[in-house]
């Protein structure tokens, strides 16, 4: 078998409800190799790597076409069970973990450590012991090589996405017998630092000999971290290249199909906008586990584009989930002058403030409702708004589509129209439903953490100057929270550095580099001896 | 703070079961006696519903088919005149088969409606109780022969309404403790005239640990993982459908046990009538001990079965007593009953579309 390539697929297509989305992609992976799969939103990428470990939406569905070689040996893989006995390892886009389960369980589910028992010599398998000792220590082992150094007995429940991600990782390196490894966008909840992190286990792994098959819409880890490049465009194999052979622009032209022009910084100068406060904060803190505030004090002008920046772990992620009611917190926010209730999530919403969270996947799109009916939801619910006027209401489905619509456009969400499922939308257009849901509520004040985290270049930029439009035409006041230095310079008038849960000082985004690495390390009024701006 | 609403259903059901062993005007005595017996007797039956709630299936109304299983098996008892401890452990050995084989056919039933599994294991036991009852009343001396025509209705087709359980009755009931003479000390002299059901006891204590123990095993795993995600312990190579039948199946045969254990206490099965309200005595009774419809624990069923039973004894004296009829207190406990179940049932459906925003 020398020569056979670890990974072979041949020709493979897929329909869903006669919609193709894969249409017929060839590629192969070499042991040891890394191959990055990149494409817009909805090319396909996760189908084709259901389509690899078996998963049940894919036969649900009527299967697909095409042939998989592993190893040089044709694979017909059903299920995951049978993806995972073939030796192939997958961290999917969405969690998958058990909350109630502690890290330990997770990392080892259905793969418990067992001992006999009893029964278990006339029973078999089912009735054994489970080992939890050995299952502890297998686990700290493999948590350990990813350098993740929490106790393995913790519940999955509470834990930040970015634990939660470095545990789905654990628990494929501790699957002995991996050939190949599937990490679908497992960069995509992280921040710079750990998803450098990431990157180094992967090496780890390739140099164990296990192929990895990596998707990210992050293009400066795709051309760090692969040894071949695969592009998708609405389910076709637009090209194969190598890291050597191209350029970071050259991938995202190729993506997306035309030229994707950079943005430029839109910030205004301090002197455009007037000192009059829509917001102030006073000592705010947080108990977010992970991102703590510790007393944080900061005000927000009327009409501004504020972007809080920092460090993973320093607390910029805890503020807005403070302000909106998710986590208890503590202190005093005025809005407009007036204070408001804090640990009460539906008041911060009939304060005409609005929030798209960070953790998208956790908080609650309604999966087996339409794209229509999630993006009203919230301003059903809260304001009443798409309902007929009378004593009894139902719902105005005219307007509500119309709206809908609107948004689809306004934020090319890539459906097959406003009443399809959410269940049936590609990842990074379930985010996109998230934040119209977030503007459709007409806030006057909108928090957003990670607007473009898992969104695809071409779409990155068209939702970032979606909100510089709110924002210049409607006045719309927007807090942007987000661990990409690059996202923030290039929307925000004025960025606030958070670091150990309080706010280190502000910079312009015009700001040198060296200004925002001191600040974000709390090492900058050592330096500059002065207060920020 | 917290603790008290957590525990809020036991607590109520405490608080009013207090009040009303008040105005019965109950001795202690009786009312002791009479709580041991009834603990003894259908404790077994609430805790076969704790596996399936742990694998996320819900409440298991399906265990009426557990006590048609059980029940089965004590009527080829009495046709074969099998009598003694032995005849009610065969009726034990006898009652697996059908048990197994109605677990399993639940078990698909219920994989074919996902989410859905209460209020199909309800329709399925008034489903099921048709079919028995063709069985029983027709089967029965036409295409199942029977000898012994005492047994059957007068136009020989059919079971009786009563069959007699004397052959078998306290069988396991009769080892009581130890009358120990000469105590003094007045609370074990108190205690001692407790009538204990030593081995019934120790059976259902065994029982206890066992499915204690059973979810250290990888089965219990399993059930634990099915129950909290299908679709991720699928993802994780777990048969999905394959560990929820299991789950069905140990239900229905410890219901079938159950049934038995009650029956050779009461000393006669109600042909078409003893199985009937199983399903739903057993869910009221847990879910009064503080379980959810998520969340189970062997505590809360022993718990809710002394309430859920001390509210049965104390209410239609107090009834009687408060209101002057035996009636009203009998409503008040067929209505705790049913309130319970619905209140405990809406709280789900609540939660989880609470959960889902
Ligand atoms: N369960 C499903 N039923 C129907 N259509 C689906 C389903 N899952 C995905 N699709 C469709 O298949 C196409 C490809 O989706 P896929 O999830 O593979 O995209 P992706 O490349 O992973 O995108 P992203 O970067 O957003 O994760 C999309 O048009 C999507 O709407
Ligand atoms: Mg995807």
């Amino acid at each position: 078998m020398t020569g056979a390539a670890r990974l072979e697929m041949k020709n493979i297509s897929k329909q869903y409800y006669g919609n193709r989305v894969l249409k017929g992609l060839s590629f192969s992976v070499n042991k040891g190799e890394v191959l990055s799969l990149v494409g817009e939103n909805g090319a396909g990428k996760s189908t084709l790597m259901n389509i690899l470990f078996g998963m049940p939406v894919i036969h649900s569905t009527g299967g697909f076409d095409g042939e998989i070689f592993l190893d040089g040996e044709k694979a017909n893989i059903k299920s995951p069970e049978e993806a995972m006995k073939l030796g192939i390892g997958m961290v999917h886009q969405e969690f998958m973990l058990l909350p109630g389960f502690t890290i330990t369980e997770n990392i080892k589910l259905n793969r418990e450590i067992t001992k006999d028992s009893l029964l278990s010599k006339i029973f078999g398998k089912p009735m054994k012991w489970l080992d939890l000792p050995a299952m502890k220590a297998d686990a700290r082992q493999s948590m350990d090589t990813i350098g993740l150094g929490i106790d393995e007995m913790l519940p999955v429940r509470g834990l930040p996405v970015g634990h939660m991600q470095f545990v789905e990782i654990a628990r494929e390196l501790d699957k002995k017998n991996i050939r190949l490894l599937v990490l679908d966008e497992p960069t995509a909840v992280l921040t710079e630092s750990d998803a450098d992190k990431l990157l180094e286990a992967m090496k780890i792994l390739t140099g164990k000999g296990i192929s990895i098959l990596f998707i990210s819409h992050r293009l400066d880890e795709v051309m760090a971290a692969s040894d071949k490049i695969v592009v998708l465009r609405d389910g076709e194999q637009i090209a194969e290249t190598r890291p050597s052979e191209t350029t970071i622009d050259r991938i995202a032209e190729l993506m997306v199909g035309r030229k994707i022009e950079s943005g430029e910084m839109v910030g205004r100068p301090p002197s455009e906008l007037k000192d009059d406060y829509i917001l102030e904060i006073r000592d705010l803190s947080v108990a977010m586990p992970g991102e703590r505030v510790k007393g944080v004090n900061l005000d927000v002008k009327r009409g501004e584009i504020l972007g809080i920046g920092g460090l993973a772990g320093q607390g910029k992620i805890g503020i807005a989930n403070g302000i909106m009611g998710l986590f208890p917190s503590d202190g005093d926010v005025k809005k407009n002058g007036k204070t408001i209730k804090l640990n009460a999530a539906r008041a911060s919403l009939d304060n005409a403030m609005a929030f798209v969270s960070e953790d998208r996947r956790g908080t609650g799109l309604l999966l087996d409702d339409s794209i229509e009916f999630n993006i009203v939801a919230t301003a059903i619910q809260v304001q009443g708004k798409f309902l007929t006027p009378g004593k009894v209401r139902i719902l105005d489905s005219q307007a509500m589509t119309g709206l809908a619509t609107n948004m689809i456009q306004e934020l090319d969400i890539r459906c097959t129209g406003p009443g399809q499922l959410t269940r049936r939308l590609s990842g990074g257009n379930q985010q996109k439903v998230c934040i119209a849901r977030a503007i459709i509520l007409e806030p006057n004040l909108l928090f957003v953490s990670e607007p473009t985290r898992g969104i695809d270049i071409g779409a990155k930029k068209l939702i970032l100057d979606h909100l510089v439009k709110l924002n210049r035409d409607n006045g719309l006041t927007i807090v942007m929270t987000s661990s990409e230095l690059a996202e923030l310079r290039s929307i925000c008038d004025r960025i606030a550095i958070v670091y150990q849960g309080k706010l280190e000082g502000i910079l312009l985004p015009t700001d040198s580099d060296r200004d925002f690495g001191l600040m974000m390390a709390g090492e900058y009024h050592k330096f500059h001896g002065k207060e920020a701006v | 703070m917290r603790l008290l609403q957590k525990n809020i259903v036991p607590i109520v059901f405490i608080v009013l079961c207090t009040i009303g062993f008040h105005y019965s005007g109950l001795s202690w005595m009786f009312f002791a006696n009479d709580l041991m017996t009834r603990l003894a007797r259908n404790s077994f039956l609430v805790i076969s519903l704790i596996i399936p709630v742990l694998a996320g299936m819900g409440l298991n109304f399906g265990i009426v088919l557990g006590a048609m299983a059980g029940q089965f098996a004590a009527f080829i008892t009495v046709v074969y005149n099998l009598t003694g401890i032995t005849g009610f452990f065969l009726a034990c050995v006898l009652s697996i088969p059908f048990a197994v084989l109605f677990g399993w056919l639940t078990g698909i039933l219920f994989n074919k409606a996902k989410g859905k599994e209460m209020i199909t294991g309800l329709i399925l036991g008034f489903f099921a109780n048709g079919l028995y009852q063709l069985v029983c009343l027709i089967f029965i001396g036409w295409i199942i022969p029977i000898s012994n025509k005492a047994l059957l209705l007068p136009s020989g087709i059919g079971f009786v309404n009563t069959l007699d359980l004397k052959i078998w009755q306290y069988a396991i009931d009769k080892f009581y403790v130890f009358k120990l003479k000469g105590i003094t000390t007045p609370l074990l002299k108190y205690l001692n005239n407790i009538n204990f059901p030593v081995l019934t006891l120790i059976i259902v204590a065994l029982l206890c640990t066992a499915v204690y123990l059973l979810f250290r095993t990888k089965l219990g795993q399993d059930f634990r993982a099915v129950g909290q995600n299908r679709h991720i312990a699928e993802v994780a190579g777990i048969k999905v459908d394959r560990v929820r039948i299991i789950a069905v199946i140990f239900s229905t045969v410890l219901a079938a046990w159950g049934q038995l254990i009650f029956l050779q206490n009461i000393g006669n099965v109600q042909v078409y009538g003893s199985h009937v309200q199983v399903g739903t005595f057993a869910v009221a009774a847990l879910l009064i001990g503080g379980a959810s419809v998520s969340k189970a624990t062997i505590g809360q069923a022993l718990l809710g079965t002394v309430l859920f039973h001390a509210l049965f004894i104390v209410s239609p004296l107090a009834g009687k007593n408060i209101m002057g009829s035996a009636q009203v207190g009998e409503y008040f406990r067929v209505f705790v009953a049913y309130g319970v179940i619905g209140i405990a049932l809406a709280l789900h459906a609540w939660q989880r579309l609470t959960k889902k925003e």
